[in-house]
């Protein structure tokens, strides 16, 4: 059996670990665009300030591949995928043959149309690679704007103040990070992170980068002017569909679409991670979730899969933990009811200045989270989401600042705890 | 594989599980050392919950698909062997706290105390045939055994 894998990250490794232990003679091939083995995609823009290193960045090194007997070829971008033929072309002009494929292509940063982004020190923040042209430039920068206030926008933002240069978040909508959290966490964040000294404005966007062949500036929709050398567009990522997929038949959506078995529309062409567009368990639709922890259970899934068994994905759901200047917070599910009817909707402030709880109910079943600061123990709650585990009266007791398994039935216990699990 | 199970009808909450595992995990493994001289004192990977008459001792449940696994995004966990136990290798951690909000049961404990942030779960105790806080337990409210 030929496995053909084009992607290097979650989904990659995930589908490896789970078709090797299966399949000990099959071929396993990875097509990896980046010139490295998988490294901590999250970890890169902390990798600017030198907080974490090259060394820190490894998520699977090079015996890892030695021991699985990979054939990894690096830094080869693949063009196309030929169903018909079964195989992978790549930029060099080889087809690669496969008898199973993954499609892990991963994402593909969004580019606004603003006026002025040819111009040097305009960078995008999604690759190691481009953290490491950001580093490169540091010693000639002291002021960066950040297009976006996302998970990326924040990220790549810390990274630049940690290095010491002077950040100012531009965002469209009315808060930072407003994908990831509601309103009420967004100002704890916006006011700590002011608090730091970090530039941050809402409700606004850049509508040109200002400058003479290098980025001295922009210009904001309102029309004021905001000096810089320094530009990061961080307004989000997009599945990196047309790679590959273009002349192929395989069936997309915002992303390449697949079943609960990961599979693609194409007989043996499976997909997974952030290129992927499968289940959300709790809109019950289908959706692209670009998150580390989906990835790679899809892509183990899509390997559980290739090698021959038969496994079905429940379906993922947002979760995010994040730390921005040592403020951190976890949220899972949703940050708001999706409609007004039928959901309870508990909160806590406090203790701590910076302390914020919050649950979302649908009738007994929780559906969502958001811990700001106090994150201990967070995972119960990622487990009653994707158990949908009936709370009954208990929803209160969630609420605690010691969220603790006393919380839970005693059914759950007896279930739980005194089996393999 | 052998995992630890509470028993919490016969648990009286006395914690000497908690003390058993800080020793365990301590440097000098001495108890007088690792609670009077040993700083920051090392954290326990068992915790007591404890609520009215009901108690019980809870750790890594080393699961048969651990989602803390999945969401390491340094590959800091690992599995001995494929399914032996689930293991941190905390020179790799970089205290992301993913595995803290994958994991159903709230069995990883944040450490920040040296300047670093880290994470600590259950081992299973390598060093002994039988882990520490079974062996320590007066009421055997903890079980080590395949079940």
């Amino acid at each position: 059996m030929r496995y053909l894998i084009i992607g290097n990250s979650a989904a990659a490794i995930g589908a490896v670990e789970s078709i090797r232990p299966r399949d000990r003679e099959g071929e396993i091939t990875i097509l990896s665009k980046e010139p490295y083995y998988a490294y901590s995609r999250p970890l890169i823009t902390e990798y600017i300030a030198d907080v974490f290193r090259d060394e820190d960045l490894t998520y699977r090194g090079p015996d890892f591949y030695r021991e699985n007997r990979i054939q990894v070829h690096l830094g080869i971008k693949a063009r196309a995928v030929n169903p018909k033929n079964r195989v992978v072309l790549t930029e060099d002009g080889t087809e690669h043959p496969y008898d199973r494929l993954l499609i892990a292509t991963g994402g593909t940063p969004i580019v606004p149309p603003i006026k002025g982004l040819d111009k040097e020190g305009v960078f995008t923040c999604t690759t190691w690679d481009d953290s490491k042209a950001i580093k490169a430039l540091l010693p000639r920068v002291k002021r960066a704007v950040v297009v976006g206030g996302g998970l990326i926008g924040v990220k790549a933002a810390e990274g630049l103040y940690e290095a010491g240069v002077h950040v100012t978040i531009v965002e469209l909508l009315p808060h930072i990070m407003g994908r990831i959290l509601d309103a009420e966490g967004a100002y704890i964040f916006e006011a700590y992170l002011k608090g730091k000294g970090l530039g941050i404005i809402t409700g606004e966007t850049v509508v040109e980068a200002l400058g003479n062949g290098r980025v001295e500036g922009v210009r904001l929709a309102s029309g004021d002017t905001l000096p810089c050398d320094f530009l990061i567009i961080a307004v989000g990522v997009r599945p990196n569909v047309e790679e590959v997929v273009e002349g192929s038949g395989i069936r997309v959506n915002q992303g390449i679409l697949v079943d609960r078995h990961m599979r693609t529309s194409v007989p043996d062409v499976y997909a997974a991670g952030d290129v992927a567009e499968g289940d959300e368990m709790l809109v019950r639709e289908k959706r692209v979730i670009a998150l580390w922890p989906v990835a790679y259970r899809q892509g183990k899934i899509a390997g559980l899969n290739m090698a021959g068994e038969d496994r079905e994905y429940e379906g993922g759901f947002p979760q995010n933990t994040v730390s921005v200047l040592g403020l951190t917070t976890i949220t899972i599910g949703f940050t708001e009811p999706p409609e007004p009817n039928g959901y309870k909707v508990l909160m806590r402030r406090g203790p701590g200045e910076n302390d914020y709880k919050k649950l979302i109910f649908k009738g007994d079943v929780l559906e969502g989270a958001i811990l700001v600061n106090s994150i201990d123990r967070a995972g119960i709650l990622t487990g009653l989401i994707r158990a949908r585990t009936e709370i009954g009266s208990n929803k209160e007791r969630l609420l605690d600042t010691r969220l603790g398994l006393t919380a839970l039935p005693r059914a759950w216990r007896k279930e739980k705890l005194t089996q393999p699990v | 594989m052998k995992r630890v199970y509470p028993r919490e009808e016969v648990c009286m909450g006395c914690k000497l599980c908690e003390v058993a595992c800080i020793v365990e995990h301590s440097l000098s493994k001495d108890i007088i050392k690792a609670y009077k001289e040993e700083r920051p004192r090392t954290l326990s990977r068992a915790r007591v919950e404890e609520e009215g008459p009901v108690s019980f001792s809870i750790m890594c449940r080393h699961c048969i698909d651990p989602e803390c696994l999945e969401a390491c995004i340094t590959g800091a966990l690992y599995r001995v062997n494929g399914d032996g136990p689930v293991l941190v290798d905390p020179r790799r951690c970089v205290g992301c706290w993913m595995c803290v909000m994958a994991c159903p049961y709230g069995s990883i404990e944040l450490d920040s105390r040296n300047g670093r942030r880290v994470i600590s779960k259950c081992d299973l105790c390598p060093d002994r045939r039988m882990p520490a806080c079974v062996d320590a337990c007066p009421n055997r409210a903890l079980f080590y055994e395949e079940r």
